[in-house]
């Protein structure tokens, strides 16, 4: 019978939650390393029981941990992220000129088909890979040196990478995007990079709201069959293209509120895709202190609200960018977490909801291994 | 023999109790040295007391002996005779951050 195991990364440990296939009833696991924040753990698709986990704090900086056993025993790796060459400026909060600093691994994506080989996004944003099991990071340059490099600027969170993309159909294509530089595509593997923004539109955040780099892009997904459509959720706005990001069109439609982090696409279905609208920039919890799930089944535009399972009165915690995953089992899973410490999944493609688990740390992110 | 005292994190992270004891090969006992030789036996501490590249003490990281922080001393300057000759540990401390 098949199962999920839930990947849960927290501010203060890692949380791996498993269930059968009916997912009514749970198994916690954790916190593992305790006291350190977990920004992400992803695991392989070519082998599940390979997992990746970015471990760190202020104090003692930025270590990565793997398994090879599914979560039951972990060994720390190759803790080294070097830039290649001299890393040369961005631009500072203030305008000025600041070299790039490697913080922290935001995110890891594994390669869709070698366990060994592992895609990390950092900040100060650039790209990094293993094709060692971790045993050694390089950058793929390209990324950093992009012409308008000089020019990207950090969002409030950290001048991050955060969304890595795979293309299933061809491994040479990946999507990222960096915050506040936006979305950008490479199609030979990493090497070379191109700005996928066209269509975007920073009104208030851009002096040039259709600015080339500059947007604020906080997730993008796309689903196995049609990776050439592309979602977004940017700051403000909820993004489509049709074109592989060559042109994007808002699709917000009669959302209340077209702020967010999160966005996400059902597993079988590749128009039902899934936000959670959060007020606005400067308040990030749900509006009217309610948390509903958006589920749009025509690719966006309209949008009918989730809330059956979840808290509509003085609900005021906020879903982060990576904290949002589904499963593939026949009826659709969709998972996500809170910075209030709850993760809540649906069995049903997000009909009805349950928590998991109520009391965690903030949840940093969430990611899903549905297990035959 | 110089005796290290580790934070509870690196403590986890080495898999080994609150205080470590090294051996440095000879010549002058210096906070480098030291550094050099606890990274040396325990590699996984590598980049968590000091940047891989530059060596510098990261920025939350304190070092103190013999009841005085040491932290600003420069890497290559000598540690206390109490710490050298083992009498006294050589503490690796998170520094006091947060409300």
């Amino acid at each position: 019978m098949s199962s999920v195991r839930v990947l849960v990364g927290t501010r203060k440990g890692a949380f791996v939650l498993t269930s059968d296939g009916t997912r009514r009833h749970w198994d916690v696991q954790g916190p593992l390393f305790g006291g350190w924040e977990i920004y992400h753990l992803k695991g392989s698709p070519a082998d599940p029981n390979r997992l990746y986990a970015s471990q760190g704090t202020s104090w003692f900086g930025q270590l990565v941990q793997r398994s090879n056993d599914g979560g039951k025993t972990w060994e720390a790796v190759n803790n080294q992220f070097v830039y290649d060459g001299a890393p040369g400026t961005h631009k500072w909060y203030d305008g000025t000129p600041h070299p790039w600093e490697f913080k922290r691994v935001w995110h890891f994506e594994p390669s869709l088909a070698d366990p060994d080989t592992v895609y990390a996004g950092v900040e100060d944003a650039a790209m990094f890979r293993t094709t060692d099991g971790g045993q050694s990071w390089h950058e793929l340059p390209g990324l950093r040196r992009h012409p308008t490099g000089t020019n990207w600027q950090p969002g409030a969170g950290g001048m991050c990478l955060h969304t890595i993309l795979i293309d299933p159909a061809n491994p040479k294509r990946i999507f990222i995007a960096i915050s506040a530089a936006g979305a950008f595509r490479s199609d030979d593997g990493g090497e070379t990079w191109t700005p996928i923004n066209r269509g975007l539109k920073s009104r208030t955040e851009l002096p040039d709201p259709n600015a080339e780099v500059g947007h604020c892009v906080h997730r993008i997904a796309l689903h196995r069959t049609r990776p050439n459509v592309l979602f977004m959720q940017k700051h403000w706005d909820v993004m489509r293209s049709n074109d592989a990001g060559n042109l994007w069109t808002e699709v917000s439609g009669n959302l209340p509120t077209d702020f967010g982090f999160v966005i996400d696409v059902h597993a079988h279905e590749p128009e039902t895709i899934y936000v959670v609208p959060i007020k606005s920039d400067s308040e990030h919890y749900p509006p009217d202190g309610k948390l509903r799930v958006y589920r749009s089944r025509t690719g966006g535009n309209e949008w009918e609200p989730l809330s059956k399972g979840l808290p509509q009165q003085d609900c005021y915690v906020n879903v982060l960018r990576d904290a949002m995953a589904v499963d593939s089992l026949d009826s659709c899973g969709v998972y996500f977490g809170t910075t209030g410490g709850q993760v809540y999944a649906s069995p049903d493609a997000g009909d009805t909801w349950a928590p998991i688990v109520r009391d965690l740390p903030p949840v940093l992110s969430v990611e899903v291994q549905t297990l035959k | 023999m110089i005796r290290v005292v580790l934070p509870a994190h690196l403590r986890t992270l080495a898999q080994v109790g609150s205080e470590v004891q090294i051996d440095l090969p000879g010549g002058a006992v210096t906070q480098r040295a030291i550094l050099d030789a606890l990274e040396a036996r325990y590699p996984v501490l590598r980049g968590t007391i000091r940047d891989h590249v530059t060596l510098k003490r990261r920025p939350l990281v304190r070092f103190f002996a013999c009841s005085q922080d040491v932290s600003f001393e420069l890497p290559d300057s000598l540690v206390p005779q109490a710490v050298a000759s083992g009498a006294e540990p050589f503490l690796i401390v998170g520094a006091m951050a947060g409300g």
